[in-house]
């Protein structure tokens, strides 16, 4: 605010209570060391490495060839265009089913709504491979819904739910609608009830509220949870494996399928880089976009 | 207001004095404190009073020692404490927020400084019992924290706080919390508590009035500088400059014209007649709004009293007194506050009203033009 | 049926306005449930084919899975893998999120982010990069290599638990029970840990879970005697459909529900 006389001299004890200070916040962040240790070693060295690998040709040197690859043959495409049409209809599909079911749970009492919480956290701290087999048994074509579906006359023979994009679709969008849920339900906790009293008070109906006052506002939680499910099924590889029979083929089934067939790193490492990028340019996109750090990851 | 009971010979012994010289703590480029010099002395009880973000809080944090100043010097007493970690300074503090710990009881709480030290168990019981008597807590000690009301949570706040006794008292706008009923109520316990303490107390308010009625001295502070240090008489009626008038007490600021004689005015009011100044400075006159009266313009001896007339602009009841803006030439709103009763004729104030104030020339205040004296 | 006509929301519906939304939410959570549940009966049929009502009930397939030496091994090794890593990452996330809440430095937001990463890059390029690099230093195969993994995983979480207990936890407290007279680290731990506790333990359980569900990593780094149940469930569930997986599977869903719900007590007690 103002010019200080004492800046331009050194102050009383100046440099001692720098050197104090300097020593404990070493002495605190050196508390995050091993966590930050574990991410270098675990993380930052071994993808480093795929990083390399990348762009190493078969020969050993230096190459653009595994990138090369990508452009060039057509299954690669076909990878890529499955992987982003998964992502973008399991996003939609838990949009659809999701948004209700929040919108249900925003309105209950306290109480009452982490009783019913329970059925988005049940399925969220199951298995993830518990959830992707009960999917397996209920589809396959002798499956219960199968039997359900015929006994009540939906359809005269079994159709097949599994083992292809159908089959993957309901088990990702299973597996993915609590990361929905759980932000948009907390943004919708937010809206302070005051705002419909008010809408309803200057007239609007209960149906113009809704979507002059409240969806806007619910937004926010709607975008972070989409933009969290879009992100993590592009890297998906247990249920579209599992579920997806071989004909669901995503990057991450392709970089597998690739190491073991092949053994080739520098085409599965290239595969690799190709999705983080992929991920990093999304996230960073949006949070640029839609200011969602805090939403995301908590404000620090 | 003025007077206040001579609490230092009662516990000179428990008490140490503060010496902080050129303290200076900067947030990017700007100073929260810019060099502070203060002397706090023994067994007194000092307020540091100013607005939100002036440094106040940021002055008491350094003196508990939870906020490094980039240089200065704190000496309690002949040590320095500068560099001393908070749990060695054996300060009390309490906070805004109270600050309890609510998975102990009340007893636990205030026992905890004493378990520290290794007080035996006999002893820290009994003083733990005499420190509830005294912030009238008696038998409460095996409460729960949840269990009491914020005035009770206050008082075990403060028992926790000087059950150690510690020679130093610090305490970050202890009473913000509470209800105004209940507030003024333990401004007045908080008062006889010091006295009966006799601790060396620091107290951080942004409550003018809450620093008015509890100080021994009043040290005003804005933009990370100590604008003013005096008793709460002398700040409430010699204050130093603009913001300290403007932020003690209400006050209205009229400009002042010198004629290089010694003489002062406000338009055609002679203010003062012997007053020594270098020109180069503008002046204000500061008049507190219940320190003028109605008067007749002819029966007022000049000599004694500044007679302003004008026109009331606004007129507000407000129970035991009644407020109201008379405007000068339409130029100028001078307020002007009176006490109320059944009768007075005064309340019948009317805007539009030809009116009179006056004011004693005893009742006169001159400070410089701008906020830096 | 008053309840019907009771308003139900803050503006001017009813009960009996808003009943097809308490039927669809009804709907999809049943959808949300069912599915992981009605392994469980299942898992009791007697027969080859999983059956649903099961025509003889039995616990044939427990007894399977019980007798298999190969998945007694795995079951063992998921255990040991699950507390290793809940040991190793809740008080690395504990510390690391203490440090960066408390201390307010410059670099303490960016190392937030970077603690973050694992749960940004996606897991499959986790699980080829640790697989590539543990063969350069002979952690295939072992349990410590797995734990390091998992541990990175579950440090994130454990992290993000820990802040939000701190956020809604008065830091002034354990500044008073300094200027009482306790070091810091006392007060940490006399004060400030008692508050935060039923975080931590939500933490460390989910942490356990993390690396107990984990399949991905499991399938490329762990392997021979110490492959995971996970791992031996993936690849039984890629060939056919084995109904000793029904039985396993009822087992984790009674694991993870009981942590659930230990969690949800845990969390209604502390307030």
């Amino acid at each position: 605010m103002s010019a200080s006389t004492a800046s331009k001299t050194e102050g009383i004890n100046e440099k001692l209570l720098r050197i104090q200070g300097i020593r404990e916040q070493r002495l605190l962040l050196s508390l995050a060391t091993p966590a930050v240790l574990a991410i270098v070693a675990i993380i930052v060295i071994p993808v480093g490495w795929l990083f390399y690998l990348s762009f190493t040709g078969s020969n050993g040197h230096l190459s653009l060839e595994n990138y090369q690859r990508m452009i060039e043959y057509k299954s690669y495409a076909r990878v890529f265009v499955t992987t982003f049409q998964v992502s973008i209809l399991t996003t939609l599909i838990c949009i659809l089913i999701g948004y209700p079911l929040a919108y249900f749970l925003a309105m209950l009492p306290q109480r009452l709504a982490g009783f019913f919480m329970l059925a988005v956290l049940l399925p969220f701290w199951t298995s993830l491979l518990v959830r992707t087999y009960a999917w397996l048994v209920l589809l396959q074509k002798n499956g219960i819904l199968n039997d359900f579906a015929m006994s009540v006359g939906l359809w005269d023979t079994p159709v097949k739910l599994v083992h292809n994009l159908t089959g993957t679709l309901i088990g990702m969008a299973h597996i993915m609608l609590p990361f929905l849920v759980l932000p948009l339900y907390g943004s919708m906790r937010k809206i302070q009830r005051d705002l419909m009293h008010a809408a309803a008070n200057l007239g609007a109906s209960p149906v113009q509220s809704f979507w002059k006052i409240y969806f806007p506002l619910s937004m926010s939680g709607m975008v972070a949870g989409s933009l969290i499910v879009f992100v993590l099924c592009l890297g998906f590889y247990v249920t579209p494996a599992v579920l997806g029979g071989g004909r669901v083929v995503m990057v991450a089934t392709q970089i597998t399928a690739i190491l073991e067939n092949q053994y080739n790193w520098g085409a599965a490492s290239a595969l690799g880089v190709v999705l983080l990028i992929a991920t990093l340019v999304i996230l960073y996109a949006a949070t640029k976009l839609m200011k969602l750090d805090a939403a995301l990851f908590g404000k620090h | 207001m003025s007077s206040h009971p001579d609490s230092e010979s009662s516990g000179a012994s428990t008490a140490l004095p503060i010496h902080i010289q050129g303290l200076t703590k900067k947030y990017g480029q700007m100073f929260a404190l810019d060099s502070v010099d203060l002397e706090v002395k023994s067994g007194e009880f000092l307020t540091l009073l100013g607005p939100s973000g002036s440094g106040k809080t940021t002055l008491l944090m350094a003196i508990a020692g939870f906020n490094r100043p980039d240089a200065g010097s704190i000496r309690f007493g002949e040590t320095e404490v500068i560099l001393t970690p908070p749990h060695q300074r054996n300060v009390g503090m309490v906070f805004q927020s109270y600050a309890l710990f609510p998975h102990m009881s009340v007893a636990e709480n205030i026992a905890f400084p004493l378990k520290l030290r290794g007080i035996a168990a006999a002893e820290t019981a009994q003083r733990v019992e005499a420190a509830l008597t005294t912030v009238q807590l008696d038998g409460l000690g095996d409460r729960d924290i949840e269990q009491l009301s914020g005035g009770q949570r206050q008082r075990v706040a403060l028992a926790r706080a000087f059950v150690f006794r510690p020679r130093i008292l610090l305490m970050d706008e202890p009473l913000s919390a509470l209800d105004k009923k209940l507030r003024e109520q333990m401004q007045i316990e908080l008062k006889h508590l010091h006295e009966q303490l006799g601790v060396t107390t620091v107290y951080v308010t942004h409550d003018q009035r809450e620093a008015l009625t509890m100080s021994d001295r009043i040290v005003v502070i804005n933009h990370g500088k100590l604008t003013q240090i005096d008793t709460p008489h002398n700040i409430y009626n010699h204050p130093a400059n603009a913001f300290v008038a403007d932020f003690i007490g209400e006050s209205t600021m009229l400009p002042l014209e010198h004629d290089g004689s010694g003489k002062l005015f406000f338009q055609d009011h002679l203010v003062e007649t012997d007053f020594k100044t270098d020109a180069a400075r503008n002046w204000s006159l500061v008049i507190r709004p219940e320190r003028l009266f109605m008067a007749d313009k002819k029966a007022v001896d000049s000599e004694k009293a500044i007679v302003f007339s004008g026109v009331v602009r606004d007129f507000v009841f407000q129970g035991e007194t009644a407020f109201a803006l008379m405007s000068i030439n339409d130029k100028y709103d001078l307020a002007f506050r009176f006490g109320t009763d059944s009768s007075s004729s005064q309340n019948i104030l009317q805007a539009g009203d030809q009116v009179s104030l006056g004011l004693n020339r005893s009742d006169v205040i001159i400070i410089p033009q701008g906020d830096d004296s | 049926m008053n309840w019907l006509k009771k308003p139900a929301s803050d503006t001017q519906l009813t009960h009996g306005d808003r009943l097809w939304l308490y039927f669809v939410a009804t709907i999809i959570m049943l959808l949300l449930v069912i599915p992981t549940f009605i392994v469980i009966p299942m898992s009791f049929s007697e027969s080859q084919y999983l059956e649903f009502p099961p025509e003889h009930w039995s616990a044939r397939w427990y007894n399977v899975y019980f007798e298999s030496s190969k998945w007694m091994r795995a079951t063992v090794t998921s255990v040991q893998v699950g507390v290793l890593t809940m040991l190793v990452a809740t008080p690395m996330g504990v510390m690391a999120a203490y440090a960066l809440f408390v201390s307010g430095h410059r670099a303490a937001r960016a190392i937030f982010a970077f603690l973050i990463t694992p749960m940004i890059v996606p897991v499959i390029l986790i699980a080829i990069g640790a697989f590539y690099a543990y063969g350069r230093v002979g952690l295939n195969n072992t349990i410590t290599g797995l734990v390091l993994a998992h541990a990175v995983l579950a440090t994130p979480l454990v992290m993000i638990v820990i802040t939000s207990a701190l956020r809604n936890y008065d830091l002034n407290q354990e500044r008073v029970a300094r200027s009482l007279g306790a070091t810091r680290l006392k007060a940490f731990f006399v004060i400030t840990l008692p508050q935060i506790k039923f975080s931590i333990v939500t933490s460390a359980l989910l942490a356990f879970l993390t690396s107990f569900d984990e399949v991905i990593i499991a399938i490329f780094v762990s392997g021979g005697v110490n492959a995971t149940l996970t791992k031996h469930m993936f690849s039984s569930l890629r060939d056919f459909i084995d109904p000793t997986i029904a039985a396993i599977s009822t087992i984790m869903i009674l694991v993870s529900t009981t942590l659930l719900l230990a969690t949800q007590f845990i969390g209604s007690r502390q307030k």
